[in-house]
């Protein structure tokens, strides 16, 4: 019986991470995967913190009369993370900008059709030259 | 459950602001998880900070997400793989909350014991995030201060474009514009006190600078682009990014001059304890910098941009 609550932070997490993971490998749309990314990003980060839990423990601020605290390094890495983390998300996201710009479009399998095309436009460089000239 | 409307909606903008509100419970949960320094990044990053970057590059694409052509069982498939194989590894971790689990028994132990005497600060996070992983927080600051390069190069920055009056809807909104002048300088004096009282209760640098930038992009949304780049020009913030990385290093440098390592703060002072503390607010400080300007860079990169079709 004590052994269902104990386990429950793992399942949340599982649950959440495989949510983000379904996500960015079934949508097309960049910007769906980068929110399909961030989510699996605070899964982590839940997965974390939760482990630094400690039953009945304080938050680690060092208070008189209080002996159980949580424990301070996975706040650490979390904190430094989550920022990091959106500044890689924005990182993503200009990424995303830049390839609308070239193409039009943000969905994934639009933009391989168009790398399709522009591949067998190369094969034929000079005849595509040629239609130019001629106008 | 809002991770599973935030997957089936297909319109991106409920998507993006669902995800803000998410951000904000995920808050919450790592507050009751006795988690305060994350609790307060989660809350001003994801809700406040992703939440507008995504909006304003959903601005400079486009709203609407296509239907998948392709069958998604295959994926979902794969998912549940994935999701049985790990939760099936979970039956062997350690229990939720329990204190002899291996997490809390290599180093955190010693921070916890040692660390309020070592350092001199009861913030414990701060102790362990500037002082004894004083070089791990040093790259993730370079990480951050590259992130705003790379966003810098990949869009550079562009001249304001003219505001049109009659697209311009916050522009007449008068009760709005007093109401943001009002919350501003409180923002701005309560990450102030975020960044210098880290030491004592929660906070430190890397929300600080979050929260600083929050008050300058509230500005920037409510008074338009022109005005707030009068209040800080763009071409300052990877000047000021490059300072705060500048200050950090240049704390270690003067530990180096002093014939101590890389990052020992003790040669800032005679006192050790006097010296830890000068350095941890130095570093903090740096860090503060370098994410509000990189934060603040990115905004205005990416709501400078003009839309095109």
């Amino acid at each position: 019986m004590m052994e269902i609550p104990g386990l429950f932070n793992y399942w949340v997490v599982v649950f959440l991470m495989m949510a983000g993971f379904y996500v960015v490998i079934s949508r097309g749309n960049l910007v769906k995967k980068l929110v399909g990314l961030a989510l699996f990003q605070t899964s982590v980060f839940i997965f974390y913190i939760s482990m630094g839990k400690i039953s009945d423990g304080a938050a680690p601020i060092l208070v008189e009369g209080v002996t159980t605290y949580s424990n301070p390094l996975p706040h650490v890495l979390i904190l430094t993370a989550i920022v990091v983390g959106v500044a890689t998300t924005a990182v993503g996201l200009a990424l995303v900008i830049r390839i609308y710009e070239a193409y039009g479009t943000v969905e994934e399998d639009e933009i391989n059709e168009q790398d399709l095309i522009d591949d067998s436009a190369a094969d034929e460089p000079v005849s595509s030259l040629g239609g130019e000239k001629d106008k | 459950m809002i991770a599973i409307a935030v997957i089936r909606l297909r319109d991106l903008f409920a998507v993006i602001i669902l995800f803000g509100i998410y951000s904000l419970l995920t808050a919450a949960l790592f507050m009751d998880l006795n988690a305060v320094d994350v609790a307060f990044t989660e809350a001003a990053v994801g809700a406040g900070v992703t939440t507008v970057m995504m909006l304003s590059s959903l601005y400079l694409t486009s709203r609407w997400e296509a239907t998948p052509k392709h069958n998604s069982l295959l994926p979902l498939l794969v998912v549940c793989i994935t999701g049985a194989v790990l939760v099936y590894a979970s039956l062997d971790a350690p229990l939720h909350g329990d204190p002899s689990s291996p997490v809390h028994q290599h180093v955190a132990p010693r921070y916890i014991e040692k660390g309020p005497a070592e350092v001199g600060m009861p913030n414990m996070v701060t102790a362990v995030l500037a002082s004894y992983r004083g070089f791990d927080t040093f790259g993730e600051t370079f990480v951050i201060f590259t992130a705003g390069l790379g966003v810098l190069l990949l869009l550079g920055i562009q001249k304001p474009h003219k505001p049109q009056p009659e697209l311009n809807t916050v522009a007449n909104e008068v009760v709005l514009k007093v109401v943001v002048k009002m919350l501003i300088p409180l923002i701005l004096l309560y990450a102030l006190y975020v960044q210098f009282h880290g030491d004592f209760g929660a906070g430190g640098g890397f929300q600080a600078g979050v929260i600083f930038s929050t008050g300058f992009i509230l500005y920037h949304l409510a008074f338009g682009e022109i005005e707030a780049r009068r209040v800080i020009p763009t071409c300052w913030l990877p000047r000021l990014a490059a300072l705060g990385v500048l200050i950090y290093g240049g704390v270690g440098v003067f530990a180096l001059l002093e014939d101590k390592p890389f990052l020992d703060y003790s040669a800032l002072a005679d006192d050790p304890v006097q010296g830890q503390h000068l350095g941890v607010l130095l570093v903090e400080f740096g860090v503060g910098i370098t994410v509000f300007s990189v934060i603040l860079l990115i905004f205005h990169i990416l709501a400078g941009r003009s839309r095109q079709s």
